[in-house]
């Protein structure tokens, strides 16, 4: 075909229209951009309001009821930072928790037992075939219609329910606190020292022991003393620290009935609680299935040739199963804790001050549209793009342990 | 030889099992087993009770029946209501003849339908409604009457209309193409029959309640597909300028949230288009729709596409096949059967998604539940307001999900 080109006019020649078209398409978006831009400065013009990001730094005006210290008088870039922390809270905490849940329900849905298989399917089907929006407005009224201060529903003695949100014990430290920083201090030296004894005792015992071709490796000692001796080792001064000092070095702080509130311990607020529930029931039912559909996918083979060594049931999911379903696991897995995080933007439809929220009362206070909506995306685009490097590069991380040995 | 004479018959083991075998294998097998059975026992129990108990004594259920018609179809003016019967019928027909022509999964599918249409046409909600407000049967007035027998009148049409079809169209294959090209037609179709011409006409203000939903998510999800597929091909092709554009709208869209896209479209948007060029609000979420999904769908191709062996693609071209060809008849059709429930699962999400055009103040089934609970003479009745949304929210993601499971089957993925 191409032994003689100067045949070929150069209208047919591929290599030609291969840059030809792509020089087009690239102009024609170029075109759409400016018609776009055009419009947008004819736009502004007639509203009166110049792209002008000056705003950013002047007073915001406007109280946010939950979130990092922050005060009406702050800057506007102070307020969008207060969102972006909340949006991150909720995510982190939303996350742990959607993990935890979704962990247990994708077990159970593999589960021996006919009723906890049915009890997890139920749930997943459920809570996955269920518009999320629908759910935070449901957890969001269910929580709104929770009895007065004064009726509270107080659950062990440590968590309180009530209109005002949900109310945990949290420690808190004493002053004994430091002193028992300085025990745990001790706990760590101790537990190095202990294990290097260790080691060199187990390595220079096996060392008379063996043939001197398979020499056995220190470095191997130090790690099975270290998760034998040296953790106990610990434990135990640490411990001991507890009783040592003179009083506790923290205690409980129970939320407790102070006149007309509760003090004391952690609030989570009506909306963050609701947002919390929905994101995390909502969350744990897709991460079940990836679990399961995790576990499934080792082959039944390999849990087959672990019996037959005369694994236990218990041996063969700890050594054979989980480590070789972890890699197929993360990928789905990350791209549900994104979607959580993504989806925390939802909190913004029963008011509670995260990102998408704040950015909404700085546009409808300054008219700024393109540029606050140019940070909002900016800022979950990072937020993907970080967790998503993150969970990459731990992928890449077990899948190669898991090649290796 | 001699060996088969003397061989007796061997029976195969027993395997059936009775109940007691049933619950001793796959209940009370171990100890623990045992223990999370009781605790699951004593759960359910309590969970069914509370349930049962509210569901039957507390729960206050005549907002529903009250509010059904604003829950279907919004603020959409009941004196021109036979527009969307009309709409009915004429899918019906569509179904119908489908059911005919390609039998099995779509036959199932229609019946299944039809079903509910039956279901539809026994349930009195709207005859328990006006008993509620007070009227005995024999108080019922003409206008009432008249409803309740438009409704069933339609509705009955439309299942004849369906189970003639299916007569007429059964084993005649030349009708393909037509109901292909039908269903297609079907939404332009189904748009102008509902917004109407000159001063009757309904203008998108008033769609609302199931009726929106639906519209939204079915049109998203068909223009999406197209889109996306456009969009995965050209993530992988091997011209750098559309292959970086592809992958920058894709990657942008999809480390985004969808309600900061849509409210960019309700406010934004109007900023970027030239000046007296208005797009109603409904149009504006159904393009944002269109491309949020595209993105996610453009993915979930390019895997499919990932799967195909290479060798596929250089038959093609050994055949002397053109790219478009290639891809429209070798790689695309293996492509697409590998990730049907990838994509399945795009629409169920994009279907439940449609549901948060009521932070941008469209009325779909969620916004229509929220103003029925803004209003005091239905304050604090949300979980039955919300439980009966939930549930047809339910029946459609899960029908969905079902039947990917089928096609699955019927497609014999994995098998070839």
């Amino acid at each position: 075909m191409q032994q003689n080109p100067t045949n070929i006019p150069f209208y047919r020649d591929i290599r030609f229209l291969k840059v030809f078209f792509q020089i087009l398409f690239i102009i024609g978006l170029i075109l759409l951009a400016g018609f776009l831009y055009s419009n947008m400065l004819n736009g502004l013009r007639k509203q009166n309001l110049p792209l002008d990001l000056s705003f950013l730094t002047s007073e915001a005006g406007f109280g946010i009821s939950e979130g990092i210290d922050y005060d009406p008088s702050d800057s506007y870039l102070k307020a969008f930072w207060v969102g972006i922390v909340n949006t991150i809270k909720v995510s982190i905490i939303g996350i742990i928790f959607a993990t935890i849940l979704g962990f247990i329900i994708g077990i159970a849905r593999l589960s021996s037992n006919w009723l906890i298989r049915k009890i997890a399917t139920v749930y997943i089907e459920v809570f996955r075939n269920i518009p999320l929006l629908l759910e935070i407005f449901f957890w969001a009224a269910l929580i709104r219609a929770l009895p007065k201060i004064h009726e509270s529903i107080v659950i062990f003695d440590t968590i309180v329910l009530n209109v005002r949100g949900i109310y945990f014990p949290t420690l808190e430290r004493t002053p004994e606190f430091n002193t028992w920083l300085w025990y745990l201090f001790l706990g760590i030296i101790s537990a190095i020292i202990v294990v290097f004894v260790f080691a060199a005792f187990r390595y220079f015992g096996r060392l008379s022991e063996l043939h001197h071709t398979d020499r056995p490796s220190f470095i191997s000692d130090i790690i099975f003393g270290a998760k034998w001796v040296a953790a106990p080792t610990f434990l135990i001064v640490a411990i001991a620290g507890l009783f040592l000092t003179s009083e506790p070095p923290f205690v409980v702080n129970r939320p407790v009935l102070q006149g007309f509130n509760y003090a004391g311990g952690i609030n989570f607020s009506p909306e963050f609680s609701g947002i919390l529930i929905a994101l995390t029931i909502y969350t744990s039912a897709f991460i079940a299935e990836v679990v399961r559909s995790g576990i499934q996918a080792v082959v039944k083979g390999q849990r087959e040739a672990a019996r037959a060594v005369g694994l236990k049931e218990s041996q063969v999911l700890r050594l054979i199963v989980i480590p070789q379903s972890i890699p197929i696991i993360v990928p789905p897995l990350t791209s549900q804790y994104l979607n959580l995080a993504k989806n925390s933007s939802l909190a913004t439809a029963i008011g509670y001050p995260e990102l998408l929220h704040i950015g909404h009362t700085m546009m409808n206070q300054t008219g700024q549209s393109i540029p606050i909506f140019g940070m909002i995306m900016v800022s979950y685009l990072i937020m993907s793009l970080t967790t998503s490097a993150f969970m990459n590069w731990y992928n890449h991380r077990i899948t190669r342990i898991g090649r290796s040995s | 030889m001699e060996n088969t004479a003397i061989t007796e018959e061997i029976k195969p083991p027993n395997t059936s099992k009775g109940p007691v075998k049933w619950l001793q294998d796959n209940l009370f097998n171990t100890w623990y087993n045992t223990i999370l059975t009781c605790l699951a026992l004593v759960f359910l129990f309590f969970t069914i009770k509370g349930s049962i108990l509210w569901i039957f004594t507390q729960a206050e259920w005549e907002v529903i029946p009250a509010n059904l018609q604003i829950l279907m179809i919004g603020p959409y003016p009941i004196e021109q209501a036979w527009r969307i019967w009309i709409v009915i019928c004429t899918l019906f027909i569509l179904l119908g003849l489908s059911a005919g022509v390609w039998k099995g999964l779509v036959l199932r599918i229609a019946i299944t339908i039809a079903i509910f249409g039956l279901i539809m046409l026994l349930i009195p909600l709207d005859i328990v409604k006006n008993i509620e407000v007070g009227h005995s049967i024999l108080e019922f007035n003409f206008n009432i009457i008249y409803l309740i027998l438009f409704r069933r009148g339609w509705l009955l049409g439309g299942l004849v209309l369906f189970a003639v079809s299916f007569f007429l169209g059964r084993d005649k294959n030349v009708l393909k193409r037509w109901i292909i090209g039908g269903w297609i037609l079907s939404f332009p179709y189904t748009m102008i029959v509902l917004h109407g011409f000159g001063e009757n006409s309904v203008s998108t203000t008033y769609w609302g309640g199931l009726l929106l939903t639906l519209i939204l998510a079915s049109v998203g999800i068909t223009m999406c597909f197209p889109l996306g597929v456009l969009l995965a091909l050209g993530r992988r092709s091997q011209l750098p300028a559309i292959k970086w554009v592809s992958t920058i709208y894709i990657e942008t869209i999809r480390g985004v949230p969808l309600i900061t896209l849509l409210i960019m479209g309700s406010v934004l948007l109007p900023i970027f288009l030239p000046g007296d060029f208005q797009l109603d609000k409904v149009l504006r979420a159904e393009l944002v729709f269109t491309l949020f999904a595209a993105a996610y769908m453009a993915e979930n191709v390019r895997g499919g596409l990932q799967a195909v062996p290479q060798g596929q693609v250089e038959a093609a071209q050994a055949v002397g096949l053109t790219y478009p060809k290639t891809m429209l008849f070798i790689v695309l059709p293996q492509a697409l059967r590998a990730v049907i429930p990838a994509i399945v699962g795009q629409f169920i999400s994009l279907f439940k998604d449609t549901s948060l055009v009521t932070i941008i103040g469209l009325l779909d089934l969620l916004g229509i539940a929220r103003s029925i609970l803004a209003n005091p003479k239905w304050q604090g009745r949300y979980v039955e307001v919300y439980l009966f949304v939930a549930v047809i929210y339910f029946v459609f993601c899960y029908s969905m999900s079902h039947y990917s499971q089928e096609i699955e089957a019927d497609l014999g993925v994995g098998k070839h």
